[in-house]
């Protein structure tokens, strides 16, 4: 259950999207963030090239275009590679060892981030994984909310 | 093009070690590796005679809350008031730092450049030093997501056994020819060969080991972010590295041996690994060191000997594919053959790469070249790669975001 709360980022509060003059929601990582928040992964596709950029960014670094718009990822994909931090920085002491991994998302782009499998012996490159999101006991500039990759 | 053709005309180094400098800060750290890099100057050097310093240090404000760290060195070396610069590219920090010092000298601005690196690390435990070396990794798509340094290397290994048909196994050879060739070095952070470290642990806790690989499957050598174990991590060491570097006109004033920078390659990737097509490949590295080699005028297979990124076992087999020295999946079994071994066929961390070394964030670069110094000169003793003619660094920031080749010459 993802809890909506009011941390305090660089861009003042998690739940305001910062906005360009046009008031379209900035390709910023803090909007990124605060999309997760309300449970959407959302990435960038540049309207001139249509590469897709993950994590969002303010200007395409294919065809150096601005025109970039935000669009909802399904959130599925397969594993590409995995790792077990056994041993992790302080903040994630609570739930080590724990998977990471990088995903290769339908759309085509790829996204890291920590894999939750009910039985970790499943945990294999090519699994298909999908995306959740979770509130993290610790805050962090990005607020609070994550997104991770579970089983289909 | 270089303008001017630049030279080393004096190294130094502390020993890389977890304990043994418990009583110094960076500044002490660096004076030791300084006043050894005046002492290796053939014919003497002073210090007026030094026109300016690059220095490194990844995260002293981690570590000891200390940034503005280039002039603190150039008081506590002496060198006041010489301008002085820190240069900071994570693991690639100080060849960064020499780099700028070439240009700096070659521009015809300076006849001769002090560089070097520096980094205590033992202040902080490691789950707290962890997370200051995770500042080099992207942090909202990395970092805040828990995905380590090792975690990163763990899962390029992952991607490599999957695409390879490989397996762990083939990194312990890594681990055991390194910790053997660091066995020989003074300067190492380790002296001794993974079975020496086995057969003491074995004494101390009642357990015993028949062979190395007995000892790197057991739970004496636990994981770190799996498949990586400890001992396919570098260790955490305090430590530093200073190089003296002139014009090639000044440089005969100082030393009738000097070496000189042939080759120079530095590329930006991207800093996050899921930006890559390829997980089995550090694309800033082959364009590094393409760059290295189009300059030197040589190809990969004209290095003689070559020190490179080993701060993982993955890391290593990766480099040597990524440089052109083995082809596409058979870095490790070339290893494994002993092929990389010191005057095998290609002699590859002779001073015991990061790994037995050890890897003081910004003390590695430069660690690397005064390697390249003694073997080019001929005084690394036990170590020495016969006729070592042209030698190789490959140094890069955290997982690829920077990689910096660099060829020296007799
Ligand atoms: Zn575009």
């Amino acid at each position: 259950m993802v809890e909506s709360s009011k941390i305090s980022t660089v861009g003042g509060d998690l739940n305001d999207f910062t906005r360009n003059e046009a008031g379209e929601i900035s390709p910023t990582i803090e909007n990124f963030f605060r999309y997760c928040s309300e449970r959407k992964l959302m990435a960038v596709r540049c309207e001139q090239c249509e590469t897709i950029h993950l994590p969002p960014r303010p200007f395409c670094s294919k065809c150096y275009s601005s025109n970039l718009e935000w669009f909802k990822l399904k959130g599925k994909g397969k594993l590409l590679t995995y790792s077990i931090v056994h041993v992790p920085p302080p903040q994630f002491e609570t739930i080590a060892p724990y998977a990471v991994g990088v995903v290769k998302l339908e759309e085509g782009v790829n996204l890291p981030g920590v894999i939750k499998l009910k039985d970790m012996k499943n945990l294999n490159i090519g699994i298909e994984l999908i995306v959740d999101f979770e509130t993290l006991p610790f805050e962090s500039w990005l607020g609070r909310t994550r997104y991770y990759f579970k089983e289909p | 093009m270089l303008m001017n053709k630049v030279a080393l005309i004096g190294a130094g180094m502390t020993r890389f070690h977890h304990s043994l400098h418990k009583d110094k800060s960076s500044r002490e750290l660096f004076v030791e590796a300084f006043l050894e890099c005046l002492d290796s100057v053939d014919k003497s050097i002073s210090h007026k005679d030094i026109d300016a310093l690059f220095i490194s240090a990844t995260a002293s404000e981690f570590f000891e809350h200390q940034s503005h760290i280039a002039c603190l060195l150039s008081d506590w070396t002496g060198l006041n008031p010489i301008p002085a610069t820190r240069i900071e590219a994570a693991c690639a920090s100080s060849s960064a730092a020499l780099e700028i010092g070439v240009f700096a000298i070659a521009s015809g601005m300076y006849d001769i450049v002090l560089v070097g690196g520096v980094e205590k690390m033992t202040t902080l435990e490691v789950d707290e030093m962890t997370y200051a070396l995770m500042s080099g990794l992207d942090h909202p798509y990395e970092c805040i997501l828990g995905v380590s340094n090792p975690g990163l290397y763990a899962m390029m290994a992952n991607a490599y056994f999957e695409k390879y048909d490989s397996s762990w196994e083939e990194l312990t050879s890594i681990s055991i020819k390194n910790h053997h060739n660091a066995s020989m070095n003074p300067k190492a952070h380790f002296q001794s060969e993974i079975m020496d470290i086995a057969k003491k642990i074995s004494q101390k806790k009642g357990l015993k080991f028949d062979n190395e690989m007995d000892f790197l499957k057991s739970p004496t050598n636990p994981y770190i972010a799996h498949p990586l174990r400890l001992f396919d991590c570098s260790p955490v060491s305090d430590g530093a590295s200073a190089i003296l570097l002139a014009s090639s006109k000044k440089a005969k004033k100082f030393t009738d041996t000097p070496v000189y920078v042939t080759g120079l390659g530095h590329t930006s990737g991207t800093m996050s690994l899921h930006d890559r097509r390829d997980l089995t490949s550090i694309p800033a590295s082959v364009e590094a060191g393409n760059r290295a080699y189009k300059m030197a005028k040589i190809e990969s297979k004209d290095i003689d000997f070559a020190m490179v990124h080993d701060c993982f076992t993955p890391a290593e087999i990766i480099a040597t594919e990524d440089l052109g020295f083995f082809p596409r999946g058979e870095g490790g079994k070339a290893a494994i053959e002993g092929r990389t071994r010191i005057n095998g066929e290609k002699s590859i961390n002779t001073d015991g790469g990061l790994k037995a070394k050890g890897h003081p964030i910004a003390a590695t670069g430069t660690a690397m070249s005064y390697e390249v110094w003694k073997q080019l000169r001929g005084e690394a003793d036990k170590r020495q790669v016969n006729n070592a003619e042209i030698g190789l660094i490959h140094n890069v920031g955290a997982s690829g975001g920077t990689a910096i080749v660099q060829i020296f010459r007799r």
